[in-house]
């Protein structure tokens, strides 16, 4: 097992200092609801997301990425096959995961599917590799959740030596050892980008620096401006293994409207009840309106409003994170489908131009 | 080890175990409050050094017994499922504040802890049966402990529970964390600190001293 610096990732970033501003989406799939305000199929929801994908391409989205999860409100569980239908109908967007739970996942079948993407899109997959917020995938798969660290640490170093190319030969503790393994299907043009998703852990801001990866900073509560020690973290990191600065990316959630008060106002329930449902199962306490105020105001980390709020807002946190690459997270349990669109449409044809307008 | 530590002329030498989300957050409200601080992890001092430097400025990294070594409080902030490996030695003598939940909605089902007779920092104390727990920090997010510190005084000072046995490093451990910045509401026993867990009338919520005592008591 080699331990040397993975420069896989490395080679398919872009070469200067400064990386180009990409402003993309995630969600995660929950289940929208229908006219009556009641929940749509799971697989009307998935068919509902991939016309959502083709919308984010037409609109001028830069990247579009689908998280993991195994449960009934968020059926999203096989991310690369909603890409794969989404890349047969588009041609710019950029698709990858957000996140793949890769301590549950092999690292080989992880690539197969990414590289398979990759192909049908024309060179357009990434994956961002992380634990995500739920735990489902762990008793599901036949994983013990106390072993996470440890999985994570092997699959995310085994998976920097597949995406270098070549045979792979690799042996751990936790997955069978790999002799001089050819795994296919190859990339036509190197390796696709590949990201660590850290939601706070400063060690795995270390890991993603030695194994070649880029950081995706997932900011879902409190203050954003507490995240910039962990972007210098990682180019203080990647200088003292002698590599080039590599790319920050910042995913939150969000949800834009045509005025700050009709975002707010379609927001806010979903929000609560879907904390409130998290907060029942995980015992803690349901956000007052209070505290969502404080969150999608300047010092939060939901960038709910107006279009020019919204890009105000982006703009702002890239520029204190020394971040170049902004995911907003859209979407929440319950809001229709016909809401989504339209915040997609805003985010691509009023949110994205104007933050390369602030940022320029 | 019951006497308070208050009669000290300095503030007490700060251990924390841990440099994950949670330790270098807890180092770094620890030195701003001017306590010498040393931090560790499971593995060596160059392991941490980086995070150290960036995240927690002033803070020396160690490893775990060295840190350990001249500390007057040892802060335990490692994942509840390491705890089964932890080595009771290692904090003998020592005050321990246990920062850790039983929460197995996020961390899985653990049997050493599964047990709804007690609370998860008992079962800690009955573990590290010559140090000295005191339970606190577990129940406001890493992620709001830098932000929501106020000056003694201010009117929106939040309210963080301090729970034990021994009345000594109760008041010791509550002095620290009204130095870092938050009004201590002392419990007097590990078993009352129940109320602190997950699933509790304080977990994960902000409160101020008045509102927090009541939320106890209802
Ligand atoms: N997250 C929160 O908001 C929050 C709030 C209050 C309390 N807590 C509690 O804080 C604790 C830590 O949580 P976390 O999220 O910070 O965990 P984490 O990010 O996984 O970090 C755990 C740290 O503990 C270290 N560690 C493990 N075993 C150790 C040992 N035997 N001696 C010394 N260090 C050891 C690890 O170092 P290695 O990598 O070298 O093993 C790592 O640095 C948990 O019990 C949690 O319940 C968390």
């Amino acid at each position: 097992m080699t331990t040397a610096p993975s420069d896989a990732v490395r080679a398919s970033a872009a070469e200067p200092t400064t990386f180009p501003l990409v402003l993309g989406l995630d969600t995660f799939g929950d289940v929208t609801n229908d006219d009556d305000n009641r929940p749509l199929s799971h697989a009307q929801t998935i068919r509902n997301l991939v016309e959502q994908g083709v919308l984010a391409d037409q609109v001028g989205v830069d990247f579009f990425g689908i998280g993991e999860h195994h449960t009934d409100d968020y059926p999203l569980s096989a991310a690369d096959v909603v890409l794969g239908a989404i890349a047969a109908r588009t041609t710019r967007v950029r698709l990858g995961s957000a996140v793949t739970v890769l301590s549950s996942d092999d690292p080989v079948r992880v690539f197969q599917r990414y590289s398979t993407l990759n192909a049908v899109s024309g060179g357009r997959a990434e994956v961002i590799l992380g634990r995500g917020s739920s735990i489902d995938s762990f008793p599901l798969f036949g994983y013990d959740l106390a072993d996470y660290e440890q999985l994570f640490e092997e699959k995310a170093q085994l998976f920097a030596e597949l995406l270098k190319g070549g045979p792979v030969t690799w042996e751990g503790k936790l997955r069978a050892p790999l002799h001089n393994q050819d795994v296919v299907p190859h990339t036509e043009s190197g390796p696709f980008p590949a990201w660590i998703g850290v939601g706070g852990n400063p060690q795995s801001v270390i890991r993603a620096a030695r194994y070649g990866y880029s950081l995706m900073l997932a900011i879902i509560r409190g203050s954003p401006a507490r995240f910039a020690p962990f972007s210098q973290l990682f180019q203080q990191a990647l200088q003292q293994l002698g590599q080039a600065p590599r790319p920050v990316g910042v995913h939150s959630p969000g949800h834009v409207a045509a005025t700050d008060e009709q975002a707010r106002e379609e927001f806010w329930p979903h929000y609560r009840e879907a904390i409130r449902r998290v907060a029942r199962t995980r015992g803690f306490a349901v956000p007052t309106k209070e505290s969502f105020l404080y969150e999608i105001g300047p010092r939060g980390s939901l960038y709910v409003g107006s279009p020019e709020t919204v890009a105000q807002k982006i703009a702002a946190n890239l520029t204190v994170l020394g971040a170049n690459r902004f995911e907003m997270k859209y979407g929440m349990g319950g809001l229709s489908h016909e809401a989504l669109m339209t915040a997609i449409e805003l985010y691509g044809t009023q949110v994205i131009p104007r933050v390369r307008e602030i940022l320029s | 080890m019951t006497a308070s530590l208050s009669s000290m002329p300095r503030l007490p030498r700060i251990a924390v175990l841990g440099a994950g989300h949670t330790g270098p957050v807890i180092a770094r409200v620890a030195l701003a409050a001017g306590h010498p601080v040393t931090i560790a992890a499971s593995g060596s001092p160059e392991k941490i050094a980086l995070i150290t430097q960036v995240l927690a400025p002033g803070a020396e990294p160690r490893w775990a017994a060295d840190a350990v070594a001249d500390a007057d409080v040892v802060v335990l902030a490692i994942p509840l499922h390491k705890f089964a490996a932890f080595d009771p030695a290692l904090v003998a003598d020592k005050f321990v504040v246990d920062t850790m939940n039983y929460w197995p909605p996020i961390d899985g089902v653990q049997q050493m802890f599964d047990d709804p007779r007690y609370g998860s920092s008992e079962i800690v104390q009955r573990r590290l049966a010559h140090s000295t727990v005191v339970k606190t920090l577990n129940h406001i997010g890493y992620h709001e402990l830098e932000d929501d510190r106020r000056p003694a005084g201010s009117l929106e000072r939040r309210a963080l529970g301090v729970a034990g046995d021994d009345p000594g490093a109760v008041k010791t451990v509550a002095e620290v964390i009204e130095g870092i910045g938050y009004a201590a509401v002392q419990l007097d026993s590990l078993r009352a600190g129940r109320l602190l867990q997950p699933g509790g009338p304080v977990f994960g919520v902000s409160l101020r001293q008045t509102e927090f005592e009541q939320a106890l008591a209802a």
